[in-house]
Parts: structure tokens; C-alpha cells; sequence
């Protein structure tokens, strides 16, 4: 991989956000309010809660952890759509960019936007409710790298989907952190969970980070084969996503979609 | 290009044409709506892979070594104006920086002083004229100073002063022996002008190939377009001669 190609689709980003407020909003926006709520349902659950269970921890963390993951895959389908809307595939891939330049530009873009979330979720949340991410440990890099490279593996396949089935399909992707809340178990104990959908929930990477974030809060260390077997989790879907992606980019060099791709079907 | 090929379905694109495109040359691709020629372009571009065939540019296959291969080429058509959320100089620096073009900034400034750009370089594309939006991608497609560059009816949106100085500009270039071209315009008056040779296309099949004035000698015809017209209506006739 080369850096200036890669470099280009994170500036092509960059510029976009530069000129939009439209744009930039949505960085923080969505994050701050869903942590302003949670933090005062939380703080409400505190106040009537038995003392000595903490909900900020539990509830505003997961809150915060899941948003994290929500901006890192809407970080790489928001570049990656920047193409779709502006109809710019032919000029893109009509260069000597290679798939994995593209896809590592989209990563960069989705690295930087997602900061700028975490950042302002880090700061409602520490300095309006008090949540100390230090509580977590040395586990807090072990959840931020597991649910970001799951983050980069979901919006690599939502991209790969939107490719192959047209600029519609982007509608599909915008419900798919809602489809896999439920099973990931970000408010709730997997034990919670009839057993049909535990048997999903083991395959989910995050569903391992708040089981763990829960553990610690308890007063239980984290397990760090868990830790580790979600980590294995992500890096392979991460690699079938990149896998897939390239299927898709091949099978429309061979029908002719990307050159036609505002047809949406070549049927 | 060696024996191209490409059939969606039942329908023949493209039927085993070859051809090539020396430095220093400028080649019309020409033929009714529908004739293969679009399909042709974008194969040689990468977008679209060929049942069978080969596109070699500078001596490197473009199916084993894209990347490499399409570090020699670029492209300018009417149907892929550059993102008009960007400025001039904001699509020019992201491409240049894809194509690891040297020297990028001067690079630029040299392609915006070229095509006239110089007051539209901080104005978002997709504000400026369909004329001046196809300057922009002619700019684009200098960036990389190509060895093969490929101009899908370059002049269609331009004015005729424009589009003068826009042939003069790439035919000044190719006889320098910058590039060659490959040119697809239904301007039969600027193919004639700009063209040293010309392929003319019909249902994916080359039908006529050589200089224009060659060709009209051969075929007994006053002017080119007069030669367009009876290889789209009769090109059966003409395939037989």
C-alpha cells in the first residue's frame, strides 16, 4: 500500500468537512446527546437505585462504548458514500488506486471523524456525570480496540453491500447498529438473553466488551481470554469484510457496474 | 489492444478488436451510438474487465499490473465530471496526490494556467459550466502527464473558440511526442482537424482503420461525416469492400 493514494481519500474527506457545517455536526451532535440523556437516565437510576451500584459506570460507559463503534463504521460508509452521491466511481477507479489504498482511506477518514466523537463523548461524560474512564483500566484499550476494528469491519461490508446493490441500498445500512444492539447486550447481561440469541451474541465481538465492562464494574477483573477470543473475532470479520469488498469491486469491473453504476441493476 | 472482447449476455459490446495507439499520435474511435466504443474505453481504463483479450499500455498488461499500468494513462469524458463538492484545486490535488504526481502544487498551477482555470481555483466544480467542468477534467486528465490518454468527446460541452484551443493544446502536445491519444468524438469536422488516424466502429468490430484523407480517397467520399453516415446505416456494405 502505497501513502499518498490513501492520503488523497482522507483529504478528499477533510475537504468535504472543511465546507460543511452539514457535515461536522453530525460528528458530535447525535454522540452528545445520546450521552446528555443517558448520563440523566443513569443519574436518575443512581438516585433510586440500592446505594453502591453505580449506573454511570455501566450505563453511560456502554452508551459511550457503542456510540464509539457506531462512529467508526458510519466513518467508513460516510467517505465511502461521499463517492456515491458526487457519482465519482469512474474517476476513482479508473486510477492506479488499489482496493486496499481506497479501503485505507476510508479507515483514515473514519479514524479521524470518530475521534472527534470519542472526544466530545469523553468530555460530557467525565466532566457532567462524573464517568472516570480509568475505571475500566488497562481493559479500556482492549474494548476501544476491539469494537474499533469490528466498527471498521461492519462499514467496510455495509460499503461492499452498497456497491454491489446501488445507491439505495444505503438505506439498508443505517439500521444495522440497531440489528445487533439486542444481541451485543450493551444494556444488559447476556444471561438475560433466550438462549437462540446467545448462540448469535458468542459470535459478536462487542457482545465480549460489555460482558466485560460489566464484570469490572462489579468488582470482577475482565477475562482476558474473552478479551483476546473477541479481538481474534473482529480482526477475522474484519479480514471477510476486505474479502468481500473485493469480490464485489471485481464482480462490478466484470459486469460493467461501476462504469454504469447510477443504473443501480444491470439486469 | 489485442483481440477485446466483451458480450453482456447475449449482446456483442465488443467483438475481438485490436488495435494500437502509438506515442506521438492522435487516434479517432469512432462510430454510431452503441457501436462499442465507450466499452472500449472502459476497458482499456480497468472499469471493465474483457471476456478475452489483452490491453497493454507501455508494454505492461493491464490485467496482471493495473496499478502500473494505469499510472500511464488518464481520461477525460462528459460523463464523469470531477466531484462538484470540491473546488478546482481541492480535485486537482486529491487526484494529483493518487496518481503521485511530482512536484504537485507546480504541477497544478502549470494545469490551471493551461486550460484557463486560474480564476475558477478556489470555485466547487459543480458551480462552473458544463464547458468550464470539461476543462477541469482535461486538466485532470494532464496531471500525470500520461502516455496514453483517453478523451471520451472531450469538446462535446465546449464552445468552438474553446474547443479550437483545446485541440490546438493537445495537438501541440502529442507532436511534442508527450502521449498518444485516443479520441472519440461525433465532430467529424475535428476528427478530420486533430485525428492522424482513425478506427471506425460498428456492433463492436473495427470497420474502417487509417488516415482520414486516406480513407476518403479509398471510399470515394467528399467528407468524413459523409463516410460516418454509411458505415452506421450500411456497414455490411462497407465490411465486404
Amino acid at each position: 500500500m502505497r501513502w499518498r493514494p490513501m492520503a488523497a481519500i482522507a483529504l478528499r474527506y477533510f475537504y468535504l468537512l472543511r465546507g460543511s457545517p452539514a457535515r461536522v455536526v453530525p460528528l458530535f451532535a447525535w454522540v452528545g446527546i445520546d450521552i446528555v440523556l443517558w448520563g440523566f437516565i443513569s443519574r436518575y437510576l443512581n438516585s433510586v437505585a440500592s446505594a453502591g451500584f453505580n449506573f454511570i459506570s455501566i450505563l453511560l460507559g456502554a452508551v459511550l462504548l457503542w456510540d464509539f463503534l457506531v462512529r467508526i463504521m458510519q466513518g467508513v460508509t460516510m467517505a465511502f458514500f461521499e463517492d456515491v452521491w458526487s457519482r465519482n466511481f469512474l474517476n476513482i477507479f479508473a486510477t492506479p488506486l488499489t482496493i486496499s489504498e481506497y479501503l485505507g482511506g476510508l479507515v483514515i477518514s473514519s479514524i479521524a471523524t470518530s475521534a472527534v466523537g470519542l472526544l466530545v463523548m469523553l468530555l460530557l461524560a467525565s466532566t457532567f456525570f462524573g464517568l472516570s474512564f480509568l475505571a475500566y483500566g488497562v481493559a479500556l484499550v482492549q474494548f476501544l480496540l476491539v469494537l474499533f476494528v469490528f466498527g471498521i469491519a461492519l462499514g467496510v461490508f455495509a460499503s461492499a453491500a452498497v456497491l454491489r446493490l446501488g445507491p439505495a441500498a444505503e438505506w439498508f445500512i443505517w439500521p444495522i447498529p440497531a440489528l445487533l444492539a439486542p444481541f451485543a447486550g450493551v444494556f444488559y447481561p447476556l444471561s438475560t438473553l433466550p438462549g437462540w440469541m446467545r448462540l448469535f451474541s458468542n459470535l459478536l465481538p462487542p457482545a465480549y466488551v460489555f460482558e466485560s465492562v460489566r464484570r469490572i464494574v462489579s468488582g470482577k477483573a475482565a477475562s482476558a481470554a474473552a478479551l483476546a477470543w473477541a479481538a481474534s473475532l473482529a480482526a477475522l470479520y474484519l479480514v471477510l469484510a476486505c474479502w468481500f469488498f473485493a469480490r464485489i469491486h471485481r464482480y462490478a469491473v466484470r459486469t460493467g457496474l461501476i462504469a454504469r453504476y447510477s443504473a443501480e441493476s444491470l439486469s | 489492444m489485442t483481440e477485446l472482447r466483451k458480450t453482456y449476455g447475449e449482446i456483442v459490446a465488443v467483438d475481438g478488436i485490436s488495435f494500437d495507439v502509438g506515442r506521438g499520435e492522435i487516434v479517432g474511435l469512432l462510430g454510431p451510438n452503441g457501436a462499442g466504443k465507450t466499452t472500449t474505453i472502459n476497458m482499456i481504463l480497468g472499469v471493465l474487465a474483457p471476456d478475452s483479450g489483452s490491453v497493454r499500455i507501455e508494454g505492461l498488461d493491464l490485467a496482471a499490473h493495473r496499478s502500473r499500468a494505469l499510472e500511464r494513462t488518464n481520461f477525460a469524458a462528459v460523463y464523469a465530471p470531477l466531484p462538484g463538492n470540491l473546488t478546482v484545486a481541492q480535485n486537482l490535488r486529491i487526484f494529483g496526490l493518487i496518481y503521485r504526481v511530482g512536484d504537485l502544487a507546480e504541477r497544478i498551477a502549470t494545469v490551471i494556467e493551461q486550460f484557463d482555470l486560474v480564476r475558477f481555483r478556489d470555485v466547487r466544480c459543480g458551480a462552473l459550466s458544463s464547458g468550464e467542468q470539461t476543462r477541469v477534467s482535461l486538466a485532470k486528465a494532464m496531471l500525470n502527464r500520461p502516455r496514453l490518454l483517453l478523451l471520451d468527446e472531450p469538446t462535446a460541452s465546449l464552445d468552438p473558440a474553446a474547443a479550437r484551443d483545446i485541440r490546438t493544446l493537445i495537438r501541440e502536445f502529442t507532436t511534442k511526442g508527450e502521449w498518444g491519444v485516443l479520441w472519440t468524438s461525433h465532430n467529424m469536422y475535428e476528427v478530420e482537424a486533430v485525428c492522424d488516424r482513425v478506427l471506425f466502429l460498428s456492433h463492436g468490430k473495427i470497420l474502417l482503420e487509417g488516415p482520414p484523407q486516406a480513407l476518403l480517397r479509398e471510399h470515394g467520399m467528399a467528407t468524413l461525416e459523409d463516410l460516418f453516415i454509411a458505415v452506421a446505416r450500411e456497414p455490411l456494405t462497407l465490411e465486404e469492400r
